[in-house]
């Protein structure tokens, strides 16, 4: 099932996260940045154990367009990724707010997701890039 | 179909190829082939149908206008092919001695003098043998350069956003990372970012000018003060050389290194991938690292300048002298413009992009850029017909096809969403260029009128259209026989 936008915050290139229940952040690409990319090729997940930090590249996603670098939206450990995309990036189109996700972290901070974007704020940071 | 697929056994072309008597007595048996060659055996008439059918399958710009921006497809005049297929060409051996190839090699000098006349650098190499190369090249002297100084905390390679793939994977590969500059909402390089990006970790900044927005840097001589302050060096990208072709010169703008793309300038063909040409122009402080082989002249004599003359260089980049065929086509295409025809192709590139674009817009087309005039290219954005119809940039490239002409440059630069970056070239006439409008009109009025038939375009081509991410994913290069 898809996060509500209200329920994510984001990063201003197009990472969303959301603390899930177990305690643990999820990770994806919005549905605006899936439209821009287009039909998704391939996805180059970071590894189980990996510690991510803030800002920096931690995965690539490929589509028929470009290949585009993630950046970890907070720095954290990660700890599962979503494996069926590799065999089947195109769920990253279908529901890149759910079954899409990329992978999970362990925060090292979980304050840091205060600092990132509202829905309210991603949603005019989008308009404006399109104006 | 391919010609394994027409193969019948025991079929053959008897009049050109006559078997032998197949005398293999002098082979140790061990090293024998057990199995047949596995080669398609057809007549002479089938071979030649074959190959026939397949050429008028190509979409070429000797068949059709090629728009395709960035890559600068131009006509290739046939006196370029013929010169450079001269007999005592063709039949030269690479590692013949300078003293039977003067007449090559003075066509090799004068390329490179008249390189360095375009490009107002101090010396020019030949060598790379592609545009990518010549980026690597580049860099290479860049690296050259810095350690030489002993200046080895110079790091980071500075890359526009609207810069070319190439640019940032070049750096990577010469052992850099890249810092991305952005651009400002008028296609400029953002110059205070610059300034704050800079430092003396800044080993260079790699631009494209004219950019590949489609617009003239505007603030191009406090790009090269802030770069040159900071001690690092100004690479220039060659690949919309032809805006300025005789009118303005890289090494005035302050570029310390430039290569150049032969084959998109100086109209060599370049369809299929290659093969290219991708000449390095530097500045005095990093001539000593120009990659060999050069050609040098000395009271009329031509010789070849190796390791051995250019201690510093930064090697070889083949076993030879590169793209030779190329260069000649290149040498003879810049003998027979003259300065005069320089001038002339930069005017036409700029006059026909700037007509495409007026035109274009004046038909509903939105312009990325619209404050801006055209350089050799512009950008439309198809982000309204989307939003409006659902039809993209890429559906409006394959209908375009179905219209007789070749799809613009989609979906780059990325900066900008569905793009066309189109580039009519100087060798186009206004007939072609308002053929060219009236046909993206129509698909302009066919997006609001029946947009399904769009999105199954091409209808008219030899294949339909085809499953991208399928290409992409399950990548399928090699025939292999039915039997094995």
């Amino acid at each position: 099932m898809s996060h509500a936008n209200n329920d994510l915050r984001y990063t201003r290139s197009h990472e969303w996260v959301i603390q899930i229940s177990d305690g643990t952040v999820e990770v994806g690409i919005t549905e605006h940045a899936q439209d821009l990319l287009g039909d998704m090729v391939y996805v180059d997940l970071p590894e189980v154990g990996d510690s991510l930090t803030v800002g920096k590249e931690c995965a690539v996603v490929e589509s028929v367009k470009a290949a585009s670098d993630i950046f970890a939206p907070i720095s954290g450990e990660v700890s599962e990724i979503n494996e069926v995309l590799s065999e089947t990036p195109e769920i990253l189109n279908q529901d890149a707010q759910g079954e899409g996700w990329l992978f999970r972290m362990v925060p090292n901070d979980a304050a840091e997701l205060e600092s990132l974007l509202d829905a309210d704020a991603y949603q005019a940071l989008i308009a404006s890039d399109a104006g | 179909m391919l010609i394994f697929e027409r193969s019948q056994p025991g079929r053959h072309n008897g009049a050109q190829f006559q078997p032998g008597d197949g005398d293999v007595s002098d082979i140790p048996a061990v090293l024998l082939r057990e199995g047949s060659l596995g080669l398609p055996e057809v007549s002479e008439m089938q071979a030649v149908r074959h190959y026939t059918q397949l050429s008028q399958k190509n979409f070429s710009i000797d068949t059709h206008f090629y728009p395709l921006g960035s890559c600068t497809m131009k006509y290739n005049p046939r006196a370029c092919n013929t010169l450079a297929m001269l007999p005592a060409f063709l039949g030269r051996h690479p590692l013949a001695p300078a003293s039977t190839g003067q007449a090559f090699l003075s066509c090799m000098y004068e390329l490179q003098e008249i390189l360095k006349e375009i490009t107002g650098m101090h010396t020019v190499s030949l060598a790379p043998l592609a545009g990518a190369q010549g980026e690597f090249a580049g860099i290479a002297m860049i690296r050259a350069y810095h350690q030489a100084q002993g200046d080895d905390q110079r790091t980071e390679i500075l890359v526009p956003d609207a810069a070319h793939g190439t640019n940032p994977a070049t750096a990577v590969m010469c052992g850099y990372s890249v810092k991305e500059i952005p651009t400002d909402a008028e296609g400029d390089v953002d110059v205070e970012a610059l300034r704050q990006a800079v430092g003396p970790q800044t080993a260079g900044l790699m631009l494209t000018n004219p950019s590949t927005l489609g617009v003239f840097e505007r603030q191009m001589q406090e790009i090269a003060t802030v770069l040159h302050q900071a001690g690092g060096l100004l690479y220039y990208d060659g690949a919309n050389l032809n805006a300025i072709l005789g009118k303005v010169k890289p090494g005035d703008m302050g570029f310390d290194v430039i290569h150049m793309n032969l084959h998109k300038t100086f109209s060599t063909p370049h369809g299929g991938g290659g093969p290219g040409a991708g000449p390095v122009g530097v500045s005095e402080r990093l001539a000593p690292f120009i990659p060999v082989p050069m050609v040098t002249e000395h009271y009329g004599e031509y010789r070849l300048l190796s390791e051995v003359d250019l201690p510093g260089t930064i090697g070889h980049l083949s076993a030879n002298m590169g793209n030779v065929g190329v260069l000649l086509r290149a040498y003879v295409y810049a003998r027979m413009l003259g300065r005069e025809g320089m001038h002339r192709v930069a005017d036409f590139a700029t006059l026909n992009a700037n007509y495409l674009m007026v035109r274009l817009r004046e038909e509903s087309f939105e312009l990325a850029y619209p404050t801006r005039r055209a350089t050799h290219e512009f950008i439309v954005t198809l982000k309204k017909l989307k939003d409006e119809t659902g039809i993209t940039a890429m559906d409006v490239a394959k209908r375009l096809l179905d219209k007789g002409y070749h799809a613009p440059t989609t979906y780059f630069p990325l900066l900008v969403p569905e793009c066309l970056l189109i580039e009519p070239t100087e060798t186009e006439s206004k007939e072609e260029l308002d053929g060219f409008v009236t046909a993206m009109k129509e698909i302009y009025d066919e997006a609001y009128s029946d947009a399904d038939m769009i999105k199954g375009a091409p209808y008219s081509t030899p294949v339909r259209r085809l499953d991208e991410v399928k290409a992409a994913r399950e990548l399928d290069l090699v025939w292999q026989a039915p039997d094995d």
